[in-house]
């Protein structure tokens, strides 16, 4: 199994209740401090360095935009500088919004630097963008799909093909293709996706034998659509695997129980643990185009039927069923926050919510707290249930001190890892760098084993 | 809620391998009516009164929802050769047109192109020419969710009395449809948002053509300064500014409009 440590990037001196008002996207940047800013960035590549030396296989990066939620924005520069301060970690880019990005042919010079510079560590991976990358880039949501895929073959393409060529698409267009930055990995890179499970872009990665990384999903939902990639990759005619599969775990260390609550509580504000809740009021989340016809349906009730949108919070959490768009229900949610007009949002009452709602995220597992001990089993639950081949510790979203963050990376790291290490060889969890997606055969029924089972979280 | 079913059908017809859907009703020489971009609001009073004394053609835009999208179409020039192109087989032209907001924006763009399709021209606070600069912005109505958006198109929402069939009552198939018209809106008009800095300057193609430009002097979504570059793009064209109005002057001062209308028209 590939362990990776993964951690938003928060900028964590954005007021708290101007958050809870306003939500994390579209706040003032009359908000930021550059100086702040700058001590921040450092701290955070310090840390990948330091997630190397405690011994995790990768780091794990992301971008957003417009946003104290994740300073990551252009993660690639950040990508850069580790590819050279960092020796062995696999840097794992998931993923880079190409939608947002808008220039492709760009986009496959710098992965292919990085590359080069980390002789050989990228993992690189793609993503749309959140609904509010889309306004932050003026990329075009009614497109989101379309520029989604073009870019992809495009990038491939960029990376195999030898130049020069030309190239006529219909969002892109390039009279002269010939890089000569590209990939020291061959054919390229590592292409893993990240994801909310949306089911078209699960068939999209079975297709092409991408390893699918859900985000902190629910359990139930999540073992489904390993059930979907499983199908899809029986009909393109192969079997399975935990390497075809990953999972990020929020996870938060400490020396007592009682202290590693406290901590993870602070997650509720900075995490996507909950959904997201407060990343986005509905509107940005929700540009023309950008979600699929199931889930503006299911937006469409929320939003015709002025007597539901008084549940804030409540639909958080519940586990969505596979069908269900987690986008949705996160607009949902925030319909319930946000109404026209900020008087509606009342601090106080918000901000105690949130709080109370920390026990029912702790029982569903999306956040794991508490000593090494007692973390543990849970993790060793999650990996029995989901069996992904690439695992990711997630933690240190929110307002948490520096002196937190990094005790709780290394209690992970000295006292969890082995232990979790041992569960994937006993558990027999191959990652994607054991074994290539896509190389196992279909039994001979022709049936598809699952990989995933719910059976072990009833035990 | 009054039945008017019976004044008018649906047809289809078929432009370049894209069935086109067109609500058509009345009697009487054509009308072409291009509709807004949260879709086609529905047959409403001015409807009815125009469909006396004239056939009502309201084709429902590619990509909008009820038409398919044609994916060639990707900025409103495209939808006006689309439009062209269908006045052109159905042996339209020349007709008079009315335009809407988006379908305003439309209009202009054919009789920028092609002015000899059009008799007679009415455009109800059309996009396409932003106002001048410091005089504000076309609202980015992707800002806000559907129903905020249809809320800001009028001066008084409360006040309209036809305000309940409007889009067939606003509920949960109402915000799907909008969403469909959204999205396409944002397929051919994101960037630049809701103007083509080209238009003012190719409207002069249209001078002569009878035009009747008519705003709500509170206009929310478009602001009246696009009025009077619309009314100095279009030599000899006239503005009729109906106060205590938004965006929608067909039904929050129905009966202005359709006198108006019916005058110029005639």
């Amino acid at each position: 199994m590939h362990i990776m440590y993964f951690t938003e990037r928060p900028y964590r001196d954005a007021p708290n209740d101007e958050i809870i008002k306003n939500g994390y996207f579209g706040l003032p940047n009359r908000l930021y401090d550059s100086k702040r800013g700058s001590e921040l960035l450092n701290e955070y590549l310090d840390e990948k360095v330091l997630a190397e030396q405690l011994g995790f296989d990768g780091v794990m990066l992301n971008e957003h935009h417009d946003t104290a939620f994740c300073m990551g924005s252009v993660m690639n520069v950040e990508a850069a500088i580790l590819a050279r301060i960092t020796e062995k970690v696999k840097i794992v880019l998931l993923g880079n919004p190409l939608p947002v990005v808008g220039n492709p042919l760009r986009l496959a010079e710098e992965l292919a630097m990085i590359d080069m510079i980390s002789r050989g560590r990228l993992v690189t991976g793609w993503v749309r963008g959140a609904g509010s990358e889309q306004f932050a880039t003026n990329a075009n949501p009614g497109y989101n799909r379309e520029l989604f895929n073009e870019a992809h073959d495009l990038v491939v393409k960029a990376w195999t093909q030898p130049g020069p060529w030309r190239y006529e698409g219909k969002h892109f267009h390039y009279r002269f293709v010939d890089p000569w930055a590209l990939p020291l990995q061959k054919p390229h890179p590592p292409i893993w996706i990240p994801g909310l499970l949306s089911p078209e872009t699960v068939i999209w990665c079975a297709q092409h034998r991408y390893p699918y990384v859900a985000l902190a999903t629910f359990l139930e939902p999540t073992v489904e659509l390993w059930n979907i990639y499983r199908d899809a990759a029986a009909k393109e005619g192969y079997q399975v695997g935990p390497e075809n599969f990953g999972y990020l775990q929020k996870v938060y260390v400490a020396e007592t129980d009682e202290k590693a609550r406290e901590i993870a509580k602070f997650d509720m504000f900075g995490g996507a643990g909950i959904g997201y809740s407060l990343f986005g009021q509905p509107q940005w989340m929700f540009p023309p185009g950008y979600n699929s016809k199931e889930a503006t349906r299911r937006i469409a009730k929320q939003f015709s039927d002025p007597s539901n949108q008084d549940q804030a919070f409540g639909g958080a959490f519940s586990a969505p069923t596979t069908n269900d768009n987690i986008a949705a229900s996160q607009i949902e949610v925030r319909a319930g926050t946000w109404q026209p007009g900020e008087s509606r949002v009342d601090t106080a009452a918000l901000r105690k919510q949130i709080f109370d709602a920390f026990p029912k995220v702790e029982k569903s597992m999306q956040v794991i707290c508490g000593t090494p001990k007692s973390v543990i089993p849970k993790i060793r639950k999650v990996l029995e249930v989901l069996r992904p081949g690439v695992f990711g510790f997630w933690q240190n979203d929110g307002p948490i001190s520096a002196k937190d963050r990094t005790n709780s990376m290394r209690l992970i790291a000295n006292e969890v890892l082995p232990a979790v290490r041992e569960m994937s060889k006993e558990l027999d969890l191959c990652s994607p760098f054991e074994r290539a997606p896509g190389q196992r055969k279909l039994p001979a029924t022709g049936i598809p084993e699952s990989v995933g089972s719910l059976e072990a979280l009833a035990s | 809620m009054a039945d008017n079913s019976r004044e008018w059908h649906e047809e289809t017809v078929k432009v370049d391998g894209t069935n086109l859907r067109v609500i058509k009703g009345g009697t009487g020489n054509p009308l072409l009516i291009l509709h807004d971009e949260l879709g086609f609001p529905g047959w409403l009073r001015w409807n009815s009164e125009l469909a006396k004394a004239r056939t009502l053609l309201v084709p429902l835009h590619p990509g909008f929802g009820a038409t398919e999208r044609a994916e060639w179409i990707m900025n409103i020039r495209d939808m006006a050769g689309f439009y062209a192109r269908y006045l052109k087989e159905q042996k339209l032209a020349p007709i008079d047109v009315i335009g809407f907001s988006l379908g305003g924006w439309i209009a202009a763009e054919m009789a920028a192109n092609n002015p000899s399709q059009f008799r007679k021209m009415v455009l109800v606070a059309p996009e396409g020419i932003r106002p001048p600069e410091g005089a504000g912005y076309i609202t980015d109505f992707f800002q806000v969710m559907a129903p905020q958006h249809f809320a800001a198109t009028m001066y008084k929402p409360a006040e309209v009395p036809e305000l309940a069939q409007l889009y067939g009552g606003q509920g949960p198939e109402a915000f799907e449809l909008w969403e469909d018209a959204r999205a396409q809106t944002a397929r051919i008009a994101w960037q630049p948002f809701l103007f083509n800095p080209s238009l003012p300057h190719l409207l002069g193609t249209a001078a002569g053509l009878p035009t009747t430009l008519i705003w709500g002097r509170e206009d929310n979504i478009v602001p009246l300064a696009s009025a009077h570059a619309y009314q100095q793009s279009i030599k000899g064209s006239t503005l009729k500014i109906f106060d205590a109005c938004g965006h929608r002057p067909e039904v929050e001062k129905s009966a202005q409009f359709i006198s108006e209308v019916t005058n110029f028209l005639s």
